[in-house]
């Protein structure tokens, strides 16, 4: 018969990012203990993790599991002994031909176990092996570890409860509701869970709790903000948002300012007026299904007033000090204890924005690009670094292009940031990244696995998204000198292209062989090599030039002499090399379906390999000039073929 | 409503019903409950503990002079130290602020995540910021080192932070609003301190004598530190408390120097190493000198 098999684990408050790769990590977990199923369900609120499964067998099949026993010729006590080990006779034992010879086997029936008893042997594995970034211990030292203290756990197979003990904690049917509106203990079974926790105020389905948000919000003029969301959404078992209000004096103050403060530090979402300007209001979402009284909402209203009072004192404190007089106090302020002071890391960013192309008002900008490092806003608002800085320049009377380009000179904080929005910005913005990349790396300071404490990967990503985007015409190797730097820049260049941009690894390969120092160069090579892969013509071809590298390679080809027109045997030898005369110069796309039927007669016709050295050193001088010809877009030869 | 000071009883009358023992503030200088000794060594070794108290907290580069209505150069703690933590501590402590009149069925409450780490003491734990309508009320944390040690019981320690317990229920936008007792508000009887501290944390504290402070105190607990034997019969008459007040001392002048702006951001790494080196010295010592203790009293 097939029964229904749920899985909740209780525990205190899970941080809300860790609570959807944990219900992956255990589906897999699940999955791997290989318990037939139909469909599964996982849902989550921070105090629970629910796995649910439909349509386990109550015990699996049997089965059959064979012992391999001594050779049929050894002695008859080795026999008897093996025999006698599994308490059977030996003419119990069935005898099987091996590739070794004939073998006793002993073949033993396993009877299917019960589902409850193979769940009750792996549930506590499986719920101690769920990963977390950090777990702890609680229950003392060398204690289980979880991610938070577990407190209950459901486990129920049809209407039993399957019995196991972890970290003190019994497995049985009951469940605990919201921590103040609901019970601790509320017996549930599988097919009143939902209903049972909702009476005690908890939403079990994420999905649920988000539409409830969703709809609750209509009519407001929320700032769409679909990461907040999530967060609220683990973060609540029964959220409700209400709306606040602030002082609309503190609109004076800069939106990203209020943003950040309602956002980062409240989990407030921003409202918009009818003109899509930033309205004195804000949308909290409580766990909890009223606020009838408005305490919580007067309370939110408090704390986000004293914060802005904060913000605002700030704002004002750091005016009495320009930005452009902070500049020597960045002395003391370290970069890192072996690349020295931010003074000297803006001096290195002012040489290398020159060197790169930038104007004097780009390297104004990189001249105040990090003095906001010293304001009392930055301090308290690190995320706003960068930002802070372009909006105190800006009211300082610093020209637009150089607020614009401190403003946006963090950018790209992620793949999908923007990159800045002018020239000056992106030159200060490269300046930076290239700068923090080739001094760490020269100290020594190179990623490994995930770790990556100066966020290098992002400085790369960063330094690919600009240049190309940017469409910067400037070549990355006087950059690189560091080589494993350049292996490192390599493996962002090609996730970039890879993973944000859809090209091939095949095609990467093959432009990058041809060099990627330049990335507008190298995107533009992709495109070509990407459109010519449409062209029926384009595998055999790149066949081919497998082949003739593979030729080269195995002849040790060094590449010297020229051809020898007189050694050129009619035919086909003679009429690919009129054809690479003809075609040289000229884009491989133009060439390609008649270059194509040569190269193939050649190969099929004339033997490279002649017997006449001259010959031979002739066909092949004759190989790698064509190769050379058409591999100053791509290696062909990197590209993978069906054929 | 609630006077400050009532609050403070509440609370207090609330942990001692739960097998607290109710201690008064340490008699030196630090920076947060966490430092005094009651939780920094107590919560090292297998004994069991529960501790409440109140502990002024100074916190010199947060002093505004008196003028910020949220800010505070000393800022007043209720620290409940409950080792090992109980399953329910989370309950008792949602019963503890029922008891000072919140009613949570009518506010929001969230326990935010939110890991406490103090380099200086070698020690961090798992834990949440609680919030109350929006207000950071609690940091609750399950300690899982100390000195630098893995601790065999996990205490929970809940740090409430009571200006702004207090500023909640009364409804007061600042701090120096709040009603300490009938007829006094905090700002009376705190004012001054907080003019006077900002004064001399941030302009008067003279940078020189901090400094030779900061080595008189290092010196003197690096030599008790250097003298303790673990093999030594009498060591359980060693002075490792007297020890780790130094280590105190130690730590308030960084922060006071720290304010002052006498510490650049590359020595600042170096001085905390300095003091850490100290703590984690006592907290071994304390554990070997227990261990020691315990066995006593078996025999």
């Amino acid at each position: 018969m097939s029964v229904p098999f749920l899985l909740e684990i209780g525990t205190e408050e899970i941080p809300d990012w860790m609570i959807p790769p944990a219900l992956e990590s255990l589906q897999v977990l699940f999955e791997k203990a290989a318990i037939p199923h139909d469909a599964v369900r996982l849902d989550a609120t921070p105090r629970r993790l629910v796995l649910r499964a439909e349509g386990l067998s109550e015990r699996q099949k049997d089965s059959e599991e064979r012992v391999l026993g001594p050779a049929k010729s050894a002695p008859a006590q080795a026999v008897a002994g093996f025999a006698r080990k599994h308490a059977v006779r030996p003419e119990d034992l069935t005898l099987e031909s091996t590739p070794r010879g004939e073998y006793y086997v002993f073949i033993r029936k396993v009877k299917g176990r019960h589902t409850k008893d193979i769940l009750a042997d792996s549930l506590p594995a499986m719920i101690l092996g769920i990963h977390f970034p950090k777990t702890m211990y609680w229950t003392g030292k060398g204690g289980a570890q979880f991610i938070r203290p577990l407190r209950w756990i459901v486990a129920l197979l049809g209407n039993d409860i399957i019995p196991f003990e972890l970290a003190g904690v019994r497995a049985g049917a009951l469940s605990s509701g919201h921590r103040r509106l609901g019970s601790g203990e509320i017996a549930v079974t599988i097919a009143d869970y939902d209903e049972r926790l909702r009476d005690h105020y908890v939403i079990v389905s994420a999905e649920e709790r988000r539409n409830k948000i969703r709809r609750e919000l209509e009519g407001v003029r929320v700032k769409p903000d679909p990461v907040l969301l999530e967060t609220l959404v683990y973060l609540t078992e029964y959220p409700t948002p209400i709306t606040g209000g602030f002082d609309p004096q503190f609109l004076d103050l800069p939106e990203e300012v209020l943003v950040t403060v309602m956002r980062h530090h409240q989990k407030y979402f921003s409202v918009e007026d009818a003109s899509g300007r930033l309205a004195p209001e804000f949308v909290a979402v409580m766990n909890i299904p009223s606020d009838a009284e408005g305490f919580v909402r007067r309370g939110n209203e408090r704390v986000l007033r004293a914060r802005f009072n904060d913000a605002r004192f700030f704002w004002e404190t750091d005016q009495k000090k320009k930005l452009a007089d902070r500049k020597s106090d960045l002395a003391h302020v370290t970069f890192q204890a072996k690349l020295g002071t931010y003074l000297e890391k803006t001096e290195r960013m002012m040489a290398l924005v020159g060197e790169l192309g930038g104007d004097r008002q780009a390297v104004r900008a990189a001249e105040l690009s990090k003095c906001d490092l010293t304001t009392e806003l930055v301090k308290e608002f690190t995320e706003l670094q960068g930002v802070v800085g372009g909006l105190y320049a800006r009211v300082q009377g610093e020209s637009e292009p150089v607020w614009q380009a401190i403003y946006d000179h963090y950018k790209p904080e992620s793949m999908e940031d923007v990159i800045p929005r002018s020239r000056a910005g992106q030159f200060v913005a490269l300046a930076d990244k290239l700068d923090t990349l080739a001094g760490c790396f020269r100290v020594g300071l190179v990623p490994t696995g995930s770790r990556d404490p100066f966020a290098l990967r992002r400085a790369a990503q960063g330094v690919v998204k600009i240049i190309v985007e940017g469409k910067l015409d400037l070549s990355l190797s006087k950059y690189l000198t560091d080589q494993t730097l350049a292996e490192f820049l390599a493996e962002r260049i090609r996730y970039y292209f890879r993973d944000l941009r859809g090209f091939k690894y095949d095609e990467l390969n093959a432009c990058m062989a041809a060099g990627s120092s330049n990335l507008a160069d190298l995107e533009a090579r992709l495109v070509r090599v990407r459109n010519l892969r449409s062209s029926p013509d384009f595998e055999p071809l790149a066949a081919s030039f497998k082949r003739i590298r593979n030729i080269l390679e195995q002849a040790k080809f060094t590449g010297v002499g020229r051809i020898d027109t007189g050694l050129l045997e009619a035919g086909p030898e003679q009429d690919l090399y009129e054809e690479y005369q003809s075609t040289t110069g000229q884009p491989i796309e133009s060439v390609i379906s008649r270059l194509r039927p040569k190269v193939d007669r050649f190969f099929d016709k004339v033997l490279v390999n002649a017997p006449d050295a001259r010959i031979r050193q002739n066909r092949l001088t004759l190989l790698s000039a064509l190769l050379r010809e058409f591999s100053t877009i791509a290696d062909f030869s990197e590209i993978v073929t069906t054929a | 409503m609630e006077s400050f000071q009532e609050i403070i009883f509440k609370l207090k009358h609330y942990w001692a019903q739960r097998g607290c023992i109710i201690q008064e503030p340490y008699d030196v200088e630090v920076g947060a409950g966490t430092m005094c000794p009651e939780t920094f060594l107590r919560v090292l070794g297998p004994k069991p503990y529960r501790v409440a108290y109140v502990q002024p907290s100074r916190r010199p580069a947060d002093g505004r002079y008196g003028d910020n209505p949220n800010r505070l150069y000393k800022h007043w703690q209720l620290q409940v130290i409950l080792k090992p933590a109980p399953g329910d501590t989370i309950e008792q402590y949602l019963g503890s602020l029922e008891a000072i009149g919140i009613n949570l069925r009518q506010h929001d409450l969230k326990f935010e995540e939110d890991n406490w780490e103090s380099p200086t003491l070698g020690a961090w734990g798992i834990g949440w910021q609680v919030m109350l309508d929006g207000l950071e009320i609690t940091q609750f944390t399950y300690f899982q080192q100390c000195g630098g040690m893995d601790l065999e019981l996990v205490p929970a320690e809940l740090t409430y932070g009571l200006e702004r317990l207090a500023a909640f229920l009364q409804v007061r936008d600042s701090v120096y609003e709040v009603e300490w007792a009938k007829g006094f508000s905090y700002g009376d009887v705190r004012y001054l301190d907080e003019l006077q501290y900002s004064v001399y944390n941030f302009e008067m504290a003279d940078i020189p004598t901090l400094w030779k402070l900061f080595e008189l105190y290092e010196t003197e607990a690096t030599r008790l530190l250097s003298l303790y034997d673990p093999k030594s019969t009498g060591k359980k008459r060693f002075p490792l408390v007297a020890a780790y007040d130094q280590v105190l001392k130690c730590s308030n002048l960084f922060n006071t120097l720290d304010s002052r702006g006498a510490i650049s951001v590359t020595e600042r790494v170096g001085v905390i190493q300095r003091v850490r080196r100290l703590a984690v010295g006592v907290a071994q010592a304390w554990v070997d000198q227990q261990q020691e203790a315990s066995v006593e009293v078996a025999v």
